[in-house]
């Protein structure tokens, strides 16, 4: 399978660390992270609404939430969390898929959410992935989460897929 | 009752094919597989047949097996359902990407969306 992506290079992204003022004015720290950050992480996932979930992720179960930030936190992969007085309140991810190219995902607690938190949360992420010399990330989105495909157009994905339940979009860094 | 399991060739189609044998085993349900090509893998209909053959026979059970031709298995398993009355389509589906997101290939979501038998989908 080969996955399309836009000819253009995207503009440089902000990089970790960072600080930024939601839109609620709380000042919020998005920070590199990886497994020695587990437990925070673990703690925002287990706070999470299950109404939020999309595709299956993030799992209900704690047993399945640990097997999956094993594999979200593992080796090769790219973490950026949003901390809020000292609490994980959001997190974007990616992790290499079979191709060598990265699926990004970012999830946002309920409380956070519509804040402007998960736009920074993935443009710094994503300058993140170009300190790093990665070039192609891709993600799939539910056609109905409008909220999330305007917030992936916003910082400059684009749309490759769209005959499915799901959307998929990509940008080259 | 009668299954139609439609079976491509993708793990999670043979994992249904143990699951309907299982379940067909206990409640005495008939079952006919029906094989085909699904672009997105790369076994061709000949292998999927010899696998689904060879776990029919480590089961020690009888179903019929059809060959599912043209381009569009998805249209063909929903026409076979309704042409011959059977009460239940079965598939597998519902790969995981290595992050985790769930997603329903074309053929699955295919049957989903156009099928009048009701439809199981394993995952």
């Amino acid at each position: 399978m080969t996955r399309d992506y836009p000819d253009e290079p995207a503009d440089k992204f902000p990089r970790p660390p960072r600080t930024v003022t939601d839109r609620e004015g709380r000042d919020v720290e998005l920070l590199a992270a990886d497994a020695s950050d587990h437990d925070g992480v673990l703690e925002m996932y287990l706070s999470f609404d299950p109404a939020d979930r999309a595709q299956g992720i993030p799992p209900a179960r704690e047993a399945a939430i640990e097997d999956w930030l094993d594999t979200i936190l593992g080796e090769d992969t790219l973490n950026v969390v949003a901390v809020h007085e000292g609490s994980v309140v959001g997190h974007a991810t990616l992790v290499p898929d079979r191709h060598g190219e990265h699926e990004l995902a970012i999830f946002v607690l309920q409380p956070f959410q519509g804040a402007g938190i998960g736009t920074n949360l993935v443009q710094t992420l994503l300058g993140l992935a170009q300190s790093r010399g990665l070039e192609k990330v891709w993600l799939t989105v539910e056609r109905w989460n409008d909220p999330a495909v305007a917030l992936y157009k916003k910082v400059g994905f684009e749309t490759t897929g769209a005959e499915s339940f799901e959307i998929e979009m990509s940008i080259r860094l | 009752m009668d299954i139609l399991l439609g079976v491509g060739g993708s793990e999670l189609s043979y994992h249904a094919l143990e699951e309907t044998i299982d379940r067909a085993q206990a409640t005495g349900d008939t079952l006919t597989v029906a094989v085909f090509d699904n672009e997105e893998i790369s076994d061709d209909a000949d292998e999927i047949l010899a696998r689904v053959e060879e776990t029919l026979a480590e089961s020690d059970f009888d179903a019929t097996i059809r060959r599912l031709e043209g381009d569009s298995p998805g249209s063909e398993l929903v026409s076979l359902a309704e042409s011959e009355g059977f009460d239940r389509i079965v598939l597998g589906g519902g790969e995981r990407s290595t992050l985790g997101k769930i997603q329903l290939g074309s053929i699955v979501e295919f049957v989903l969306l156009n099928s009048q038998t009701p439809v199981t989908l394993i995952r």
